[in-house]
């Protein structure tokens, strides 16, 4: 990965505002508890990496942040201060952006129409086309992002455009805190290395970024923090530099570097998912 | 326009780009690349209704003669209205069966409100357009809040609709409106001819061409790629000369009916409504994927209260200029008949039944397509039953098209 050596150069700033915190995030389905007293802070300026394997509440916990989901029990607080964020459009409002796993784009219409997507730019009350046309292909080129025409319906780009176009919309609201889900999960190698440069642009312009990543590697490379869940807890936290591949899939696995400590950890996993289910 | 121009816009830049900016004939070429691709467009209802002028035309060269041309238009209108409001809930993917029985009722609550309570034409208008608003406002609690389908609800609207009209005519049964008032007027009699009619065509003409210059102009501006101005012109002169020839042969008879004009502007505002606010834009997405709008902060319900409220409110005002049309209320206004032409005309005319795709515009060629058909076979003194089932058969091709066509472009990749 061509962004490793840059990464080393970069300090973590943990002298930096914090911007999104969270303390306390419980929810539940029915009888799953997907959540239990999760915390996390992420400060701007700063790439935090959300990982765990499946089923962690990764997903879940993107989810509560972006107001799909209500938590449970539990404290959002944007820039100090505590906030309720009631729904998705309400999260856009306080200034987080999300980029769903799933992408959430809309086929039938065309690439500035999702883009711009709630968010459409107005003259007297009528759509300005050409202004957010202009300004699609500022953020698109912003991202080296290779889209033949931002005027062909999203069902006629590939995967790996689709993306790209997902996360230039989390940009178009001028957001604090942008959150992506999955990013490189069904991308190319030159697709992967241009999503994780735009991660670092978007630290580089002082945005809180949340990654949730299964890639080892590509957390590695851009994150400043690794935040590992397992099972709807936080199970560990590390410095990026200070931490190994190895170190990180014993956290998410919940396994140590022992047999012994392996056997034990997976023992009370067991039995813990007895207790829960 | 040449090879040197084409890689100038911001817009253009990328080398897979096969779509080039300007002149007329690649404006052509990008047309038959849409084609191939499944975009059929409105392009089928326009073809159709030139097999079926022509085929009439042979059969009964009365068909074609200004006087009845006049009568498909002005008789069109009413449905043309309900169907209007067919297309906004079809874009969501949803249905409304039974605006045919909400024309209904509301006509006749219009007529009761002018002839048995003795008021104005205006406040008996606006009671029955309120019939529309009430009913859409139930269907959107329905759809909204208990997440009825639009089938059930409207399936059931359907035969209780038909109840309100019986029970609010009575015994009676017919309620004749006063041949005095001007919504009657209106319906009936008032003609645009002569030197106005022109003179409308022409501002049409200019206001066509001065906001595509406008809009070439904005997007020069901004560097981007835009039409030439030979082609904006070309258009231009082809929609003036055509809308001309019409007026001109419409004019031999009685000219453009009050109704059909005021039918095309609710297409245009309508048009313009779905494709240059924001409320259109979201009723698209809304239409093509309800989760993702629902993420990207559109007030998904809001949407869906506009549309069912449009629907059945664009029902009841097509139900009063159909009853002002035929000068009286009956107990068969707007029974199933009426129904099934709107939906009709809407699938018709190019609104897919998946959601998503479509326009105002699809209202109005369906309506013509439809009328057209009816009016044909009558002229050449063909049997109701058989009217029924052309009809039938001409909507199963347009629905057959519409599912073709979609696998076509989800193969080419357009949605």
């Amino acid at each position: 990965m061509t962004t490793a050596p840059h990464h080393v150069a970069t300090p973590v700033r943990e002298s930096r505002e914090i911007v999104l915190s969270l303390t306390g995030i419980h929810k539940r389905f029915g009888a799953v508890q997907a959540l239990t007293d999760v915390h996390l802070d992420v400060a701007a300026g700063e790439v935090v990496a959300l990982v765990g394997d499946n089923g962690a509440g990764k997903s879940t916990l993107v989810k509560v942040i972006s107001g799909v989901y209500q938590p449970d029990a539990g404290e959002i607080s944007l820039a100090g201060h505590p906030v309720k964020v009631g729904g998705p459009s309400q999260a856009q409002d306080l200034g987080i952006a999300t980029v769903f796993q799933d992408l959430a784009l809309c086929d039938n219409l065309d690439v500035v129409a999702n883009l711009f997507l709630g968010q459409e730019r107005t003259t007297n009350g009528v759509i300005d086309e050409v202004a957010m046309e202009v300004e699609s292909w500022r953020l698109l080129r912003s991202l080296s992002a290779k889209i033949p025409s931002v005027r062909i319906p999203i069902a006629a780009l590939s995967g790996g455009q689709r993306q790209t176009v997902a996360i230039a919309r989390s940009l178009v609201g001028k957001p604090k805190v942008v959150m992506l889900d999955e990013p490189t999960a069904a991308l190319g190698v030159a697709q992967t290395a241009e999503v994780l440069n735009l991660v670092e642009r978007l630290r580089e312009n002082g945005l809180a970024v949340i990654l949730i990543s299964h890639n080892m590697a590509d957390v590695q490379a851009v994150a400043d923090r690794i935040v590992v869940m397992r099972l709807g807890r936080n199970a560990a936290e590390f410095r990026t530099e200070d931490v190994s591949t190895a170190d990180l899939v014993a956290a998410i696995t919940g396994a140590s570097d022992n047999v012994v400590a392996s056997r034990a950890a997976r023992s009370s996993a067991a039995s813990k998912e007895q207790h829960d289910g | 326009m040449g090879d040197s121009a084409i890689k100038t816009s911001s817009d253009l830049q990328d080398e897979r780009l096969i779509a080039q900016e300007g002149g007329p004939l690649a404006m052509l070429h990008s047309f038959w690349l849409r084609l191939k691709g499944g975009d059929l467009g409105s392009l089928p209802v326009v073809f159709g209704l030139l097999i079926i002028s022509v085929a009439f035309y042979l059969k009964e060269p009365v068909f074609l003669s200004s006087r009845n041309l006049v009568n498909i238009t002005q008789f069109a209108a009413p449905i043309g209205i309900i169907s209007l409001g067919i297309v906004l809930v079809l874009l969501l993917g949803e249905i409304d069966l039974s605006v045919g029985s909400v024309s209904g009722a509301s006509a006749a609550v219009m007529a009761v409100q002018i002839v048995n309570s003795g008021r104005s034409v205006i406040l008996g208008i606006i009671a029955g357009i309120l019939v529309g608003v009430a009913v859409g406002l139930v269907y959107a609690f329905l759809y909204t809040k208990l997440g009825v389908p639009s089938f059930v609800f409207s399936l059931a609207g359907l035969l209780a609709f038909q109840g309100v009209l019986l029970y609010v005519l009575g015994s009676n049964g017919t309620i004749a409106l006063p041949s005095d008032s001007w919504l009657l007027d209106f319906a009936r009699f008032k003609f645009l001819t002569g030197t106005a009619s022109y003179i409308l065509v022409v501002l049409i003409g200019l206001a066509f061409l001065a906001s595509q210059l406008l809009g070439r102009r904005t997007r020069l501006k901004a560097e981007l790629s835009a039409p030439s101005s030979t082609s904006v012109l070309i258009k231009a002169g082809l929609l003036t000369a055509g809308l001309g020839y019409l007026t001109y042969y419409l004019n031999l008879g009685r000219g453009w009916s009050y109704l059909w004009l005021f039918f095309a502007l609710l297409v245009v505002l309508m048009d313009f409504a779905l494709r240059r606010t924001r409320w259109g834009r979201h009723l698209f997405a809304v239409g093509g994927n309800e989760e993702a709008a629902r993420r990207s902060g559109i007030k998904v319900n809001r949407i869906y209260v506009s549309v069912f409220v449009g629907c059945s409110t664009l029902a009841a005002i097509g139900g009063i200029l159909g009853a002002a049309q035929l000068t009286a209320v009956s107990q068969s206004t707007g029974t199933t008949d009426t129904n099934l032409t709107a939906i009709a005309a809407a699938v018709i005319g190019g609104t897919s039944l998946f959601g998503g795709r479509g326009s105002a515009y699809s209202a109005m060629l369906g309506i013509l397509v439809l009328f057209s058909i009816q009016n044909g076979l009558n002229l050449i003194g063909v049997d109701s039953s058989v009217r029924f089932m052309v009809t039938g058969a001409v909507l199963l091709l347009a629905v057959a098209i519409d599912s073709v066509s979609r696998r076509a472009r989800s193969s080419s990749g357009r949605g």
